[in-house]
């Protein structure tokens, strides 16, 4: 689900980076000044400093305060090479897509996996770094870094995706328990809307930008079969995409909130009595919201299984690098050996779970409260994303969902519409 | 007309022979002052315009997946082309385009004309009102795009249409979500309108103080009235040449709108409903996409498309002959 997870991930970054307001005079400040320098050429961050080795690392901006010196700090701590940080704010995706067609790549940095970026020769396998603790990885998080049987990607954190909703509202209309299935859900949201609170936040698209996706594995379908065509070709994703429009239908979805999903403004403001959200809201409903948080998981369609969808931020090596040894060393130092910064990088600002199963149980934030729900429905109806699916098939299946459940298209002929551009995606990349 | 004494002027012949040995000499100054003046604009027009257009032909004709630089082995000849114009949401997104350029084109050119024809029947504080129109011409779509998104149109109870709408005890609209019905296309021509308007009425104002006072007077004489018959028999027909000019730039602004839907739109404008050209290929090519062939050669259709409805339309409307014939 690429597209989806990309778009979700750049829109929480410029969300928290909007939300950090007192950073965005300085930070235009820092784009004018840094505009200048590079102008002149000397600020690739790359210049060799004394005798050891230099080598450029980027983030996305991530909104936790404290994260960037965290970054900074674990990179000045590395002995064996001098380690410059790049904090990208605004489109990660797109200025990492560019980037790694210029000289002026970062050696390591943080991404998704795709087919393209192995094809085009941009990152080199980790499978030897990552042999000794391969048996504590959890296998979402190797499946969604692996492309033909090699890693390229090692997982820094897993952000996983759930519904959050306020107990206290559940009580008072007398609901006992979440739902488990849409249907229950369209009709528990649309119990719960009122003049001034509605039932559920979607998201600006009204969820049509990743129920389908939610949709093919509660099915128990996948997004590409073993065939290497479209693997959801299955009439019950148009019953699915029916209940979809239901919800879209039944006047309990918020639209139009200033903010998008993954903000937890509408939930704070009391605007909506559940939301699509993530992990990363956790310390801020918390905060708001108190002990009044529960969370459960997308539930199921068409008698499928709830879903919850892992996303999260992978750390990968650039083969263009000059120095790729040294940029893989620093990596394994970095993410795989040095558990006590993976814990305080996923802990110690905002609320990741660890990509590693042993530090999960180290973890006291993550045993106990909704926080351990999320690590527990994580683990139990976790899916990740396949390297192979491209945004072009995402926007297939977000299409097909909108046309449906937002224009009341035919479900079965805009199935098969979708079908049919993923496969044509599919025949041009493997046939 | 007045006008055409500027064009005709007959003094340079009759001085010609005269002059000629002094011209000579200013020769090399006066290259060397064109390029001074040409050289900058030239060499940026050649660097970041022409060299990627002429990459983006080039790439057009490529399986190029994530690469700038593709091999011989991914050359596919015109099927890119081919896979842009049979492509469903491509041709969808041109079709959201003309709806767009539908609603936009005539509101922008009427409105611009009124306000300067306003503005500049205004005697008091005339530079006042001219400055209050064009201000917001300096706004960033982005931000105009954050106003109108998060305050004017919040599709929430305290958004301030919603709450004017209230006072009429009319329920909470979701401005920018869906199709149905369409209110999307209020937000984005309210807010393309209040940037824009200004930019254009200041080309039409310094078209009407060039119209000679004198043509009015002239009608006046033979019986016209002012107000509905000076504007359409003189006003008009005099404004032909910034009229047809201002059309070109509104039309090829509406080809290239891609700002405020996507920062006002759901998903990044990536919505069936309401791509634009520009946000699909920007989905195609820019974006983790990377499938440059595809969107090259898609931006290059949309290229012709433009050149060729600008050619019509300059041929039909005249482009380029002087005002007033």
């Amino acid at each position: 689900m690429v597209a989806s997870r990309n778009n979700g991930h750049s829109k929480k970054a410029f969300a928290e980076f909007m939300l950090n307001r007192r950073r965005m005079l300085a930070l235009g400040g820092m784009a004018a000044g840094a505009g200048t320098l590079a102008a002149c050429g000397d600020n690739t961050g790359r210049e060799e400093q004394g005798d050891g080795v230099s080598l450029l690392q980027w983030y996305h901006e991530y909104g936790e305060a404290g994260t960037q010196e965290a970054a900074k700090g674990y990179a000045a701590d590395y002995p064996d090479a001098n380690v410059t940080v790049e904090w990208i704010p605004g489109d990660y995706d797109a200025a990492l897509s560019s980037g790694l067609l210029t000289d002026d790549a970062p050696d390591v940095f943080e991404s998704h996996l795709n087919r393209g970026m192995v094809e085009a020769g941009q990152i080199v396998p980790l499978d030897d770094l990552i042999a000794d603790v391969i048996d504590d990885i959890p296998e979402g998080d190797l499946i969604r870094n692996t492309i033909d049987g090699t890693v390229y990607g090692i997982n820094m954190i897993d952000d996983p995706q759930y519904i959050v909703y306020r107990p206290s509202l559940f009580e008072a209309a007398g609901i006992t328990a979440p739902p488990t299935t849409f249907d229950e859900l369209i009709d528990i949201a649309t119990e719960l809307t009122t003049a001034d609170v509605k039932g559920i936040d979607f998201g600006a698209a009204g969820g049509t930008d990743r129920l389908g996706q939610h949709m093919i594995n509660s099915l128990g379908l996948s997004f590409i079969g073993a065939d290497m065509q479209a693997g959801f070709n299955d009439p019950r994703m148009a019953e699915g995409a029916e209940a979809v429009k239901r919800l879209n239908d039944s006047g309990a979805l918020l639209l139009g909130a200033p903010t998008d999903w993954w903000d937890p403004s509408s939930m704070i403001q009391g605007l909506t009595a559940m939301s699509w959200t993530g992990l990363w809201t956790m310390p801020a409903l918390i905060e708001n919201l108190g002990d009044d948080i529960g969370i459960f998981p997308c539930p199921g369609f068409v008698g499928g299984t709830p879903t919850v969808y892992n996303g999260g931020w992978a750390t990968f090596v650039n083969a263009n690098s000059k120095n790729v040894d040294a940029a893989k060393a620093f990596t394994k130092w970095l993410w795989v050996d040095n558990t006590e910064a993976i814990l305080d990088w996923c802990l110690s600002y905002g609320f990741h779970i660890p990509s590693r199963l042993s530090l999960r149980a180290e973890a006291d934030q993550l045993t106990s409260g909704p926080a351990a729900e999320a690590v527990a429905i994580s683990e139990e109806y976790g899916w990740a994303d396949n390297p192979d699916w491209t945004p072009a098939m995402n926007t297939a299946v977000n299409d097909m969902m909108s046309n449906i459940a937002i224009e009341g298209n035919d479900p079965e002929a805009e199935l098969a519409k979708a079908v049919e551009t993923v496969n044509s995606e599919l025949d041009g990349i493997f046939g | 007309m007045a006008v055409t004494d500027k064009t005709a002027d007959p003094a340079p012949a009759a001085a010609g022979t005269s002059r000629r040995p002094r011209r000579r000499r200013t020769l090399g100054g006066r290259n060397l002052a064109f390029c001074y003046f040409v050289g900058p604009f030239l060499l940026g027009l050649i660097i970041f315009t022409y060299i990627p257009v002429g990459w983006s032909a080039y790439l057009s004709l490529f399986d190029a997946r994530n690469t700038v630089t593709p091999t011989a082995d991914d050359f596919v000849g015109i099927d890119n082309y081919a896979e842009m114009l049979t492509n469903p949401d491509f041709r969808r997104s041109l079709i959201t385009f003309t709806v767009f350029a539908a609603i936009i084109v005539p509101i922008t050119f009427a409105s611009s004309l009124g306000l300067a024809l306003a503005v500049n029947r205004v005697r008091l504080a005339r530079a006042f009102f001219r400055s209050v129109f064009f201000l917001p011409f300096a706004c960033s779509y982005v931000v105009a795009s954050l106003v109108w998104k998060m305050s004017i149109f919040a599709g929430v109870r305290y958004g301030m249409a919603n709450t004017v709408l209230g006072w009429f005890g009319i329920e909470d609209i979701p401005w920018l979500f869906g199709n149905d019905p369409p209110w999307f296309w209020l937000v984005i021509a309210t807010l393309r309108l209040w940037i824009q308007c200004g930019f254009y009425m200041i080309l039409f104002i310094a078209a009407l103080q060039q119209i000679p006072e004198h043509l009015y007077e002239a009608a006046y004489v033979d019986g016209a009235k002012p107000g509905w018959q000076t504007f359409w028999h003189i006003t008009l027909p005099q404004l032909r040449a910034s009229s047809v000019a201002v059309l070109m730039l509104v039309l090829i602004a509406a080809y290239q709108a891609f700002d405020e839907f996507w920062n006002l739109l759901p998903n990044s404008g990536n919505v069936p409903y309401a791509r634009t050209p520009l946000v699909y290929l920007f989905h195609t090519s820019l974006g983790t996409s990377q499938d440059l062939g595809r969107g090259s050669a898609g931006a290059l259709i949309l290229a012709l498309l433009i050149a060729i409805v600008t050619l019509f339309q300059g041929k039909i409307l005249g482009f380029g002959k002087p005002e007033g014939r």
